[in-house]
């Protein structure tokens, strides 16, 4: 291992700079959920001290939550995402089997034409897809975004996918060939099981920016109906500028969900991060 | 070949299937429908053949070309702040937590890498409220350290706006570069270190002689997927700045160009035939950079099997 003198003021001076730089991530996120336990008056005069029991106060929350359908929104956004995340595992998993597993006429090609959506982001082809959705009646419909999502999605799971189905041994699945599995029983309960730990990564790659998006929802399921959690938020935010108890509650209630789901998964999405997803 | 012997192996076809579907009609089709459509104009007639007519509208007409250049600009000034601060500090974080003696490691990754996980929206929001001058936390910790002058309102001011944004963006995509280039950073076997620790080189000097390059590839992809990102940026913008990319368009980029393009705003009604060219500009763009890294930058790096 790394025997290296390591002076003491060098560790410091390690520590310090990440420090410093662990303040800068957090104190953005730290000002903004205090102060949405404030009130008006304590989030002007000491926006940076923790609320106490003369400042305390939950109106902002009150506000947010007589007002705006955020369940609804809540709603939307969980069936958006668990549904394209639920797709794009099954249909990227099945096609990165077929590419790893089989040899046939094509496969390199196929392989590069699903590549070629990593590099090439969807939201170019929006002019044409608004068009498809009307066309078809999807428009303002949760299916529209599901759709696009998994198309999204796709890409990347096929390509990180595939690389791990390559590495299953193949006396196991020619065992289970042997003892007279099909093809079909082969992929669900030999290889899909043993490539877990790499669908956990392609499920955290491809949840975020679902779950975070602006563009599509906006343009494809703008109704009141269908709205995500992150379209509602900007709407809402952009109508209640003024009033910033509720602005900030709003703000904490929408960091709040996805931090706690985090700091439960990050373990998992880090290792899945740092275990070969890119080389 | 055995395919003349073997009958036809219909699972492929299956397992392939639904994947290729989705991935074609929903991505690939629509692609190439917008270049298609960015070759016609919509009249009352239905939509006319007029060759290479808008890319002429969209860089010689003055009205849209001084737009486009505009936000053209403007995302090469917000992709050059990406690479210069964002990167840098990127690797350098990882530098630090790379150091197998370092407590509290996780605790760092965790927490720096807080900030990609939350929303554009969140973040754009978030900021615009901490740069508020009405609320006066920028303002507050700048005079605890004696700047309090040095405060404007950045996102309001025309020659600051757009840089401020892309420090934000910074501030919240750190945590890429970061991770990466820390996964890098492990994977170097600990036999070569060993051997640089045996010949004297150790610390800085080993890590700009021996450990900077073996991560240089992984430096070209976080470069790529930057710019990648960057010229398809478009929400952070959006939800802090609006549609019209105030002030006075000094925030536009292409991606908000687009939007009002295809979307129209004010008076101007939307063009969804202009809209489709300026995201085969885009497509173009992308297109060119990624090629020139796959082929004139990957080929020349050298990589180094362990």
């Amino acid at each position: 291992m790394s025997k290296a003198r390591h002076s003491p003021w060098r560790s410091v001076a390690a520590h310090a700079a990440l420090i410093t730089y662990t303040a800068i991530a957090l104190f953005p996120v730290i000002v903004i959920i205090i102060n949405s336990f404030k009130t008006r008056q304590a989030i002007f005069r000491s926006p940076l001290a923790f609320p106490d029991e003369k400042s305390f106060s939950l109106i902002g929350y009150q506000t947010v939550l007589a007002q705006g359908d955020f369940f609804l929104y809540f709603q939307n956004s969980l069936i958006v995402t668990v549904a394209s995340l639920f797709f794009v595992l099954l249909f990227g998993a099945m096609a990165a089997f077929a590419l790893a597993e089989y040899r046939f006429r094509g496969n390199t090609l196929m392989g590069l034409y699903l590549a070629l959506g990593i590099m090439i982001p969807i939201r170019l082809g929006t002019v044409a897809i608004l068009q498809l959705m009307v066309a078809s009646g999807l428009v303002n419909t949760l299916t529209a975004l599901i759709l696009v999502y998994t198309a999204q999605g796709l890409p990347l799971a096929v390509f990180i996918l595939s690389e791990f189905m390559k590495q299953v041994s193949d006396d196991l699945k020619n065992a289970g060939r042997i003892d007279g599995l099909s093809e079909y029983r082969i992929f669900f309960r030999l290889v899909l099981p043993l490539v877990r730990p790499a669908m956990a990564t392609v499920a955290v790659f491809t949840m975020i920016p679902i779950w975070n998006d602006l563009w599509f929802p906006l343009i494809l399921a703008p109704a009141e109906s269908t709205k995500t959690i992150t379209l509602g938020a900007q709407i809402f935010l952009g109508q209640f500028v003024t009033n910033w108890n509720a602005v900030l509650a709003a703000l904490s209630l929408a960091i709040l969900p996805v931090l706690i789901l985090y700091l439960i998964f990050s373990r998992q999405l880090i290792r899945g991060i740092t275990a070969g997803a890119v080389k | 070949m055995l395919a003349h012997k073997r009958p036809i192996r219909w699972h492929i076809a299956v397992f392939l299937a639904p994947a290729l579907l989705v991935y074609t009609i929903v991505m690939i089709l629509p692609l190439f429908g917008t270049l298609q459509l960015s070759l016609f104009r919509g009249t009352s007639g239905g939509q006319v053949f007029v060759g290479l007519e808008n890319f002429r509208t969209l860089l010689g007409d003055p009205r849209w070309s001084s737009s486009f250049w505009n936000a053209l600009w403007n995302n090469v000034w917000f992709f050059i702040i990406h690479m210069l601060v964002q990167n840098p500090i990127g690797i350098l974080l990882a530098a630090l937590l790379s150091n197998p003696r370092l407590r509290l490691r996780g605790f760092y990754r965790t927490a720096i890498f807080v900030p990609t996980i939350l929303s554009f929206v969140i973040v754009g929001f978030v900021w615009k409220l901490l740069l508020s001058p009405i609320w006066g936390v920028a303002p507050g910790l700048l005079d605890l350290v004696g700047l309090k002058s040095l405060f404007a309102p950045w996102l309001g001011k025309e020659e600051y706006a757009l840089t401020t944004l892309g420090l934000i963006s910074v501030w919240q995509f750190v945590g890429i570069p970061m991770m990466l280039i820390y996964a890098a950073l492990l994977s170097i076997p600990d036999e070569i270190l060993e051997a640089a620790e045996c010949d004297g080189i150790t610390g800085m000097a080993q890590f700009w002689k021996i450990k900077l390059p073996l991560i240089l590839p992984s430096i070209g992809i976080i470069s790529v997927l930057t710019f990648v990102g960057n010229f398809n940026a478009f929400d952070l913008i959006y939800s802090s700045q609006g549609a019209l990319a105030g002030p006075n368009f000094s925030t536009d980029i292409l991606g908000t160009f687009l939007y009002r393009t295809f979307f129209g705003f004010q008076l101007q009604i939307g063009d969804p035939n202009m809209g489709a060219t300026i995201a085969s500009m885009m497509f173009f763009i992308i297109l060119a950079g990624v090629c020139l890294y796959l082929f004139a930058i990957q080929t020349r790096l050298r990589r180094y099997q362990f």
